[in-house]
């Protein structure tokens, strides 16, 4: 076993780690506070990158491509809203929906090619995998702690505004929030556009991180942010119940992801074969509320029995 | 003031479980006015308090509450003139959030809600104040989860946020029909004190015939979608429970079958 490759590793998983991180955050916005699971990610997951490189290569400068994927991953959320509240289709179907809509749509976007290469050296990325191990300013880890940081302050003081709570009331009760008139339509829209915007910055840094984006890059995105977001609930949901710490807490849930997955793979794992293992991973903790609760029901122990 | 002019609600139309819910129905309350509703398990009664809440759209006819005509305004655009108590205590409060937070999403009913603070410190002061008054002690628990109230403390807890804001009416749904007797009536006494406090226009739907005779200063009874028997006043202060199960045969042409409000 080599240790030094192992840890010739870490940096690079972190960097992702907290890139995803940012993903998940915006995971944690649809399936923990709107209470719906967005399939959209996956498709938003390449969007952003596919704006902000191909924005990029025509000349835009680096802030506003980002800007500009951060508006189109809102879109991408606005059409998945639109689909569950002003047509009655279900949310999960919605996002599915939407995510096969924007396959065409980055494509599209790429100019019909299933990849596009930016180069660091010509163009300014803001972060990049190659500075990943310089003790530097230009650190991709420095960055991203900076983008998470302002992402979660940011989300911190939205969802403790008037507007930001009525989001939060739609997903802990739909029937209390219209009777304490709040339309319910437009915080689940507004919830999947917020969501989708913080999914594409997500991914426009990916795809300045690793200097090219591709149309399949998103593929299996919301199964990553919902492994982080379990991680987080896992290991620190005791110990952190400030909503700014709850994000906080599913960023490190998205490093501790990628840093077993760095560990698998060194202990051999095939590559091709991490997606199935993410799922079961991620299928069994979805599972352990259930079983305990059914547990709980069938030994007569308080847990499960609720609050009468 | 309310209005409701020939009310129609059909559920499942033009199937084989096509029910009329309201059947033409038409009333009309004061200001100031407790009415109380009683009536057999599919009267109507929830229906007729849903029909107001804007829940779904009714068939035909026309609500106006307070000279505004809010047939066609959706659930939410009406919350502002309504305060609503629901039957299941989990349905009035979100049990994921604060006490404090939940009053302060009903402080905001019928308002544009902004990007100012959610929740501000005078608010705070206000609502321990309010809790305090309830007598439960919830006002050294603001911070707590709903979800970990019982459900008395929640129904009156929402009662609270019904009338946080002054409604224009105030409906109660079965409120205290999912509490034990002792604090069933430790609700209803606070619902009548705040209502009275208050003045409010109230529709309160109970399946309990004491409670229906002994609150409120009206009383409706409802079958088959309809209004069947209107008391008020000084006749209303007289009645007894087989008064009105009398009455109740005497106008529809059946016995008044139902367990539920025989027995309690």
């Amino acid at each position: 076993m080599n240790f030094s490759s192992l840890f010739n590793a870490m940096p690079g998983a972190v960097a992702q780690g907290m890139i995803w991180g940012i993903m998940s955050i915006g995971v944690y916005i649809t399936y923990k506070v709107l209470d719906l699971a967005d399939l959209t990610v996956d498709g938003t997951m390449a969007t952003g990158g596919a704006v902000c490189v191909m924005l990029m290569l025509n000349g835009v400068n680096v802030w506003l491509a980002l800007l500009c994927a951060v508006i189109a991953g809102m879109l991408a959320g606005l059409l998945t809203g639109v689909f569950h509240t002003a047509m009655g289709i279900p949310p999960i179907l919605s996002g599915i929906l939407t995510q096969l809509s924007l396959y065409s749509i980055n494509l599209a976007i790429m100019g019909f090619k299933a990849n596009q290469g930016i180069n660091v050296t010509k163009y300014h990325l803001i972060v990049s995998q190659r500075n990943v191990r310089h003790l530097a300013l230009d650190n991709p880890i420095l960055t991203a702690l900076i983008v998470l940081g302002l992402v979660i302050g940011v989300l911190y003081w939205f969802f403790g505004t008037e507007l930001g709570s009525s989001l939060r009331a739609t997903g802990a009760n739909e029937a209390m929030s219209r009777a304490q008139g709040i339309n319910t339509r437009v915080a689940k829209i507004l919830g999947l556009m917020i969501s989708n915007g913080i999914v594409a910055l997500s991914s426009a840094m990916l795809a300045h991180y690793q200097g090219f984006v591709d149309v399949n890059m998103g593929r299996g995105a919301i199964v990553i942010g919902l492994a982080a977001v379990i991680i987080s609930e896992v290991l620190f949901s005791k110990l952190f119940r400030n909503f700014a710490l709850k994000l906080t807490g599913v960023a490190i849930g998205s490093v501790i992801y990628y840093i077993v997955i760095q560990i698998v793979l060194w202990l051999g794992l095939d590559t091709n074969l991490l997606k199935l293992l993410s799922a079961m991973v991620v299928a069994i903790f979805l599972a352990i509320p259930y079983w305990k609760a059914n547990f709980a029901a069938n030994h007569g122990t308080k847990e499960g029995q609720g609050n009468a | 003031m309310l209005d409701l002019v020939q009310i129609r609600k059909t559920f499942n139309a033009r199937t084989v479980n096509e029910k009329v819910a309201l059947n033409g129905l038409s009333f009309h309350m004061d200001d100031g006015d407790f009415v109380t509703v009683i009536g057999g398990n599919g009267a109507g009664k929830s229906t007729l308090l849903n029909a107001i809440a804007g829940v779904w759209p009714v068939d035909s006819g026309t609500i106006t509450l307070d000279g505004v005509d809010v047939t066609r305004l959706s659930e939410h655009r009406r919350a502002g003139l309504l305060g609503r108590v629901f039957q299941d205590p989990m349905t009035g409060t979100a049990a994921t959030m604060q006490i404090e937070e939940n009053l302060a999403l009903a402080a905001r009913r019928g308002e544009r809600r902004t990007l100012k603070p959610g929740i501000t410190r005078e608010e705070r002061k206000l609502y321990r104040e309010k809790l305090a008054a309830l007598g439960l002690g919830l006002e050294d628990r603001m911070t707590a989860k709903v979800g970990l109230l019982s459900g008395g403390q929640r129904q009156a807890l929402t009662l609270l946020m019904a009338t946080l804001k002054k409604p224009k009416l105030l409906l109660l749904d079965e409120h205290t029909a999912a509490l034990d007797p002792r604090t069933a009536a430790k609700v209803l006494e606070l619902s009548e004190q705040i209502v009275t406090e208050n003045g409010l226009m109230t529709l309160m739907v109970t399946h309990n015939m004491r409670d229906a005779i002994r609150y409120g200063n009206r009383l409706i009874m409802m079958h088959e979608g309809r209004i069947i028997l209107d008391i008020s006043g000084e006749e209303k202060k007289h009645l007894t429970v087989e008064m009105l199960m009398d009455a109740f045969a005497r106008t529809s042409g059946e016995t008044f079958a139902n367990d539920r409000i025989l027995l309690s």
